[in-house]
């Protein structure tokens, strides 16, 4: 079954002449409980497309389907418990006033769902923190734990896809590595498919089954991970951005 | 808040710390804040004292504040009455400390009026934008685009004179700088990932504003409230200087200067002493507001 199909999406800003293209027809699919990767340099329209999928941007052209139905036709309700979105800042996805209990009870207060204390420790146990974090404020937690506990709020409604928005840019490399290593243990035990988005080949290799290399808005090519290792793209510029990032590797 | 940060180190483990965000913890920190600043340290203990003198005023005050006494008219501060006589031999010193009751009943009611609809009007526009907020920013600069005594006199002179209209009219005046800046604060948070993935989690519009904006505006509101009631303190003395506020034989401090001033050039305590206690109640919110800001801005930790 498609997860998640996104068809012809476009945005353009502004009027006339000083009409603005931002994303280009993007298509691709993804399967249920696949991870597929969109890459590409800043500004390249990665993560435009995740917060059209998000319902967090409204004016766009074209058809998203999840799981063979209209984002716009899907009861919201019922499309917070499909879909949920990690973000890429760690320190500006919590509110800095409200301690982690609040953070994981408002969306079991708001889907009215029975168990709450038991689901939001439970939350916090699959995420490798102690239930006793229930009790503290963001400020109290690193970046590494920050980011734990918002994998853990985007969970704690048992959604199918979960939408990651460079995940792992904002926090050290070591605990990069463990958070990418829980992301993909999460995955495996509950069979959710990921779009991840990022700029880090390294990570996406690591991640994900398929990618979409993206430039200025388009996509310009799809391909599998084994790609990345051999770097006989079709596309120059995915074989430029794969060519580059494998010097960057080697250089380090 | 340093030695927070620094304790936080050796339980990050087990997370289980006392709470630091506790409401009472988080207050005893900016009282202790207040005071170690000298001029906030004044402010707030100029406010406590004229908190306490309203609560007790019967038993500290000399004279009931009402009692005429026409052999006792117009005598200058002495041992029997410090700050005076006025012209119908009631003791001035009596009538400042029942005043602190009103001053303090216009305080408490404007603010309770004011705060929760300028930041009810601010948030709402900040978030929803569009026409709504094109249409409360423009209500806003139209209260804003008058001076506050002059539109409070308007609406006094509208609803008739005596001290519940001043009241109202001051609360009618005092709300758009509070919305202001609840929709400035609002538009810094509106973006934020916090608000999305809220948003995302199925989030009512409402529940977002009163859970997740509300409380991050809610410092600098209060801040503004306090800075604002030395503004009311002086608009609801200039109601009662012109007559429009409180009625007499009520104590309150603008209109005992009105009727003083017939009398001002020979006895001077009959103004001096009102208009002394208004400087200071004034100064005092003043300097409690900056302090404040100081107090409840985290950038200064």
């Amino acid at each position: 079954m498609t997860a998640i199909d996104v068809r012809n999406l476009s945005i353009d800003l502004g009027y006339g002449l000083a009409k603005k293209r931002i994303l280009g027809d993007v298509c691709f699919a993804v399967e249920a409980g696949e991870s597929f990767g969109l890459v590409g340099e800043s500004g390249s329209g990665k993560s435009t497309i995740l917060r059209c999928i998000a319902r967090l941007l409204n004016a766009w052209d074209g058809d998203i389907k999840l799981e063979g139905r209209s984002v716009n036709d899907m009861p919201f309700a019922e499309y917070c418990r499909m879909v949920q979105m990690v973000f890429q800042d760690p320190y500006g996805s919590l509110h800095p006033r409200q301690s982690i209990r609040t953070a994981l009870q408002e969306p079991l207060r708001i889907h009215r769902m029975d168990r709450q204390v038991e689901r939001m420790e439970r939350a916090l146990i699959d995420v490798g923190l102690n239930p006793d974090f229930l009790a503290r404020y963001p400020h109290e937690l690193s970046g590494g734990q920050r980011q734990r506990v918002a994998i853990a709020r985007a969970l704690i409604l048992e959604p199918r896809i979960l939408l990651l928005d460079e995940p792992t840019s904002a926090l050290d490399v070591s605990v990069q590595a463990e958070v990418l290593n829980l992301l993909a243990d999460l995955r495996a035990k509950r069979n959710l498919t990921y779009l991840f988005v990022s700029h880090d080949l390294a990570v996406i290799d690591h991640m994900c089954e398929r990618l979409a290399v993206m430039q200025h808005g388009r996509v310009v090519e799809i391909m599998s991970r084994d790609v990345l290792a051999t770097g006989e793209a079709k596309d120059p510029y995915a074989r430029e951005l794969i060519q580059a990032s494998l010097e960057y590797d080697h250089a380090v | 808040m340093a030695a927070n940060s620094l304790s936080m180190q050796d339980g990050v483990m087990s997370g289980r710390r006392s709470n630091p965000n506790s409401f009472v913890n988080r207050f005893l920190v900016i009282i202790r804040e207040l005071l170690g600043n000298p001029s906030s340290g004044f402010g707030l203990v100029v406010i406590t004292i004229l908190l306490l003198t309203a609560i007790v005023a019967p038993l500290i005050a000399p004279y009931d504040p009402n009692v005429i006494n026409l052999a006792n008219t117009l005598k200058p501060p002495s041992a029997a009455n410090w700050f005076g006589t006025d012209e119908l031999g009631r003791d001035i010193m009596s009538r400042i400390i029942y005043g602190t009751r009103i001053s303090l009943t216009i305080i408490t009611i404007v603010s309770v009026i004011v705060g929760p609809i300028g930041l009810l009007v601010g948030t709402t526009a900040g978030y929803f934008g569009g026409w709504y907020d094109t249409i409360m920013m423009r209500i806003t600069d139209i209260f804003l685009s008058f001076p506050s005594l002059i539109l409070s006199l308007a609406f006094v002179a509208a609803l008739g004179a005596g001290l519940e209209n001043a009241i109202i009219a001051i609360g009618l005046t005092a709300w758009p700088p509070i919305a202001r800046l609840a929709r400035a604060e609002t538009l810094t948070f509106r973006g934020a990932d916090y608000i999305s993935a809220s948003r995302m989690q199925g989030a009512s519009s409402l529940r977002i504003i009163i859970k997740s904006i509300m409380p991050m505006c809610l410092p600098s509101v209060l801040v503004r409230i306090t800075l604002s009631m030395a503004t009311v303190i002086l608009t609801a003395a200039g109601l009662g200087f012109l007559g429009l506020g409180a009625q007499p034989p009520l104590p309150e401090w603008g209109a005992m200067i009105a009727t003083g001033r017939r009398y001002m050039l020979d006895n001077w305590w009959l103004v001096a002493f009102p208009g002394g206690a208004i400087l200071l109640v004034s100064l005092a919110f003043n300097l409690l507001g900056d302090g404040l800001r100081d107090a409840l801005d985290p950038k200064q930790h």
